[in-house]
């Protein structure tokens, strides 16, 4: 079994918030974090998936000793993020999205090569590997562009850059694609799967609430709302929780006479409904077994009905969310922006 | 792997000290630099030497003129020294939003502070030479090159440039606590500081309750040495620190650097615990 590179036990985080003018003395407190305890292997993409406000930012500057615990403890690369920062720090590093950080008068190298250089890389290696990474993002025509002159996804892809240039052994990611348009996120998630694929000692932990992006990039996925990690496993496990029948939808010509129940008999069959529809009708099922299929299509052409599609439905992450917290990412940050 | 066997020490300093001139000579228009870097200064001497003159019906002989004048150039190191360590604790939080990348770097946060002072140590150093230049030519501040004790100077000098910086880490510390009115402590602190050094005048002319904190501060017996190095004799005239040899300065200097340059270590290391403790070191309030 590889060694963990990230460990969290019963963490905790209480922020205090200060009242208004009115309410000055009146100490609130905000739990960002409570009781978490994850996991995660070296080699692993492990994805924090969960609305504005769920406690992933929070974790993420915990871990990377940004931020002090209010309980419980965390480790990175087997050292301790709140007393052992000095050794924990030239393991990793961090980009957060959504941002627009760097020093504007200095190029995009020359940003890039000052943070090589703290992180102690020879200046040589440091400007090949600069080079490299710019072409891998497209952004190798803009190295010499001060990165005020960038516009601000440019900006982020020239710091997500930086994340992977010192080549950490762990990299954290606050929603790395956060404001980029769709082919700049597929730029970097290219860059993330590749860069995981080149070394299997490498681990990355990448906050997101996309739905997409954390199915199609994570090797598990902690769901993660009011600062509690509600499931821990591999997206597909996580579905597959939820997805005790297996569900088809078939669209056909009129039924002539074939009834739901009829097709609820059969064997294996858990559910069968029929809508009628202009052109002819759709039956959904729910299947205890795929092999119970074959006889309701059997069912279906024995009475002349012609199979017109047939679908299978799958069970999204955002279906496991919804089951798990009660509504949908974008419901849960529409209400977080009401309040 | 990373080459990590150089020194965290030097390479937060060396590099710090590049991005710290690369952002204080990033000057759009050479104008600016000449008005911010020549002209204040002199502009700010001037009104000194304007209000002196009245004050003393243009007495520019009596060796006050001295002390005020060489003491007010030299200060101009307080602020600039001060406050380019402090700042830039600002400068990255606030503005360039990296100082959260600048923590979880493999670096030494009092050294990075320290080297991006030096810039403005560089750029104050100009100041200084023009306004001092401007006193001797213009003014006639009695400054002979040859009865310049050197030495004293460049050691007072350099001790005090290093105990300017542990100062400015100190508010650098304080700094990284406050996340409001933060903008203003470096010069507020070298403003009131500018009462109780004797750089303008001496001690006797505060309240006695209050010179006790100008004796305490090591900022006083340093521009008493670099003025007793340039002038000598003039220097010496005054009642405040007469009874104390250059030696005795030194000494006090030396202590009182040391004292505070450890006080800035602790600070540091407790405002950094209570900084990461409250959740402070990305904290933007510039909105």
């Amino acid at each position: 079994m590889s060694p963990l590179a990230i460990e969290t036990r019963k963490l905790g985080r209480i922020y205090k918030i200060r009242g208004n003018k009115k309410e000055k003395n009146v100490r609130k407190e905000l739990a960002a974090l409570s009781d978490v305890g994850i996991q995660i292997e070296q080699g692993e993409l492990f994805g924090l998936l969960g609305p504005n406000g769920a406690g992933k930012t929070t974790l993420i500057k915990i871990l990377t000793t940004l931020l002090a615990p209010s309980t419980g403890e965390a480790f990175v690369a087997g050292y301790n993020v709140l007393n052992e920062p000095q050794h924990v720090r030239p393991r990793i590093n961090m980009v957060s999205g959504g941002e627009s950080s760097g020093y504007g008068l200095l190029t995009v190298r020359e940003n890039l090569w000052m943070f090589s250089q703290f992180y102690g890389m020879p200046s040589r290696e440091a400007n090949q590997r600069i080079v490299d990474l710019l072409k891998l993002v497209g952004l190798g025509d803009r190295i010499n562009t001060k990165s005020s002159d960038l516009s601000t996804g440019l900006r982020q892809k020239m710091n997500i850059v930086r994340g992977f240039m010192t080549d950490p052994e762990v990299l954290f990611l606050d929603e790395p694609t956060l404001g980029l348009d769709v082919g700049a996120s597929r730029d970097v998630r290219h860059l993330i799967r590749g860069w995981l694929d080149d070394d299997k000692k490498r681990t990355l932990l990448l906050t997101t609430h996309y739905m997409v992006e954390a199915e199609e990039l994570c090797d598990r996925v902690a769901i993660i709302n009011q600062g509690r990690v509600l499931a821990c496993d591999s997206p597909s496990v996580l579905k597959r929780r939820l997805q005790e029948d297996i569900l088809f939808e078939i669209k056909t010509s009129p039924l002539n006479g074939l009834s739901a129940q009829a097709i609820e008999d059969l064997p294996e069959v858990h559910t069968a409904s029929l809508t009628e529809m202009e052109d002819g009708a759709l039956l959904k099922l729910a299947l205890v077994e795929e092999s119970a299929l074959g006889p309701v299509i059997n069912a279906l052409t024995d009475k002349n009905i012609t199979i017109m599609s047939l679908n299978k439905h799958e069970h999204s992450l955002e279906d496991v969310f919804v089951q798990l917290v009660g509504h949908s990412i974008a419901e849960a940050e529409k209400g977080s922006q009401d309040e | 792997m990373l080459n990590l066997h150089k020194s965290e020490f030097w390479r937060s300093f060396r590099v710090a000290t590049w991005l710290g001139w690369q952002i204080e000579s990033n000057w759009a228009d050479p104008l600016l630099f000449v008005i911010y870097s020549i002209v204040k200064p002199l502009a700010s001497a001037s009104i000194l030497v304007v209000m002196y003159g009245i004050i003393t019906n243009s007495n520019f002989q009596n060796p006050l003129f001295p002390y005020i004048y060489l003491g007010n150039a030299f200060y101009i190191y307080v602020g600039a020294v001060m406050g380019g360590v402090s700042w830039a604790v600002i400068d990255d939080r606030e503005h360039y939003k990296t100082l959260k990348y600048m923590y979880v770097a493999p670096i030494k946060i009092p050294v990075y502070l320290l080297g991006r002072g030096v810039a403005r140590f560089l750029t104050g150093s100009i100041s200084v030479f023009i306004t001092i230049l401007a006193g001797v030519v213009f003014l006639k501040v009695p400054i002979v090159l040859q009865q310049i004790n050197w030495p004293l100077f460049f050691l007072s000098l350099l001790i005090g440039i290093v105990m300017l910086a542990m100062m400015g880490l100190l508010l650098g510390s304080i700094t990284l606590l406050l996340v409001h009115h933060s903008f203003g402590i470096a010069e507020g602190v070298a403003g009131a500081l500018y009462l109780f050094s004797g750089a303008i005048f001496p001690l006797e002319v505060l309240p006695a309750w209050l010179r006790p904190v100008g004796f305490a501060m090591p900022i006083t017996y340093w521009l008493e040495l670099l003025r007793r190095s340039l002038v000598g004799n003039v220097a010496q005239a005054f009642p405040t620190l007469a009874g104390f040899s250059n030696l005795d300065l030194f000494g006090i200097l030396v202590v009182l650097s040391v004292a505070f340059g450890i006080l800035a270590i602790y600070a540091f290391r407790w405002c950094d615990y209570r900084a990461r403790e409250r959740g402070l070191i990305d904290r933007v309030t510039n909105y």
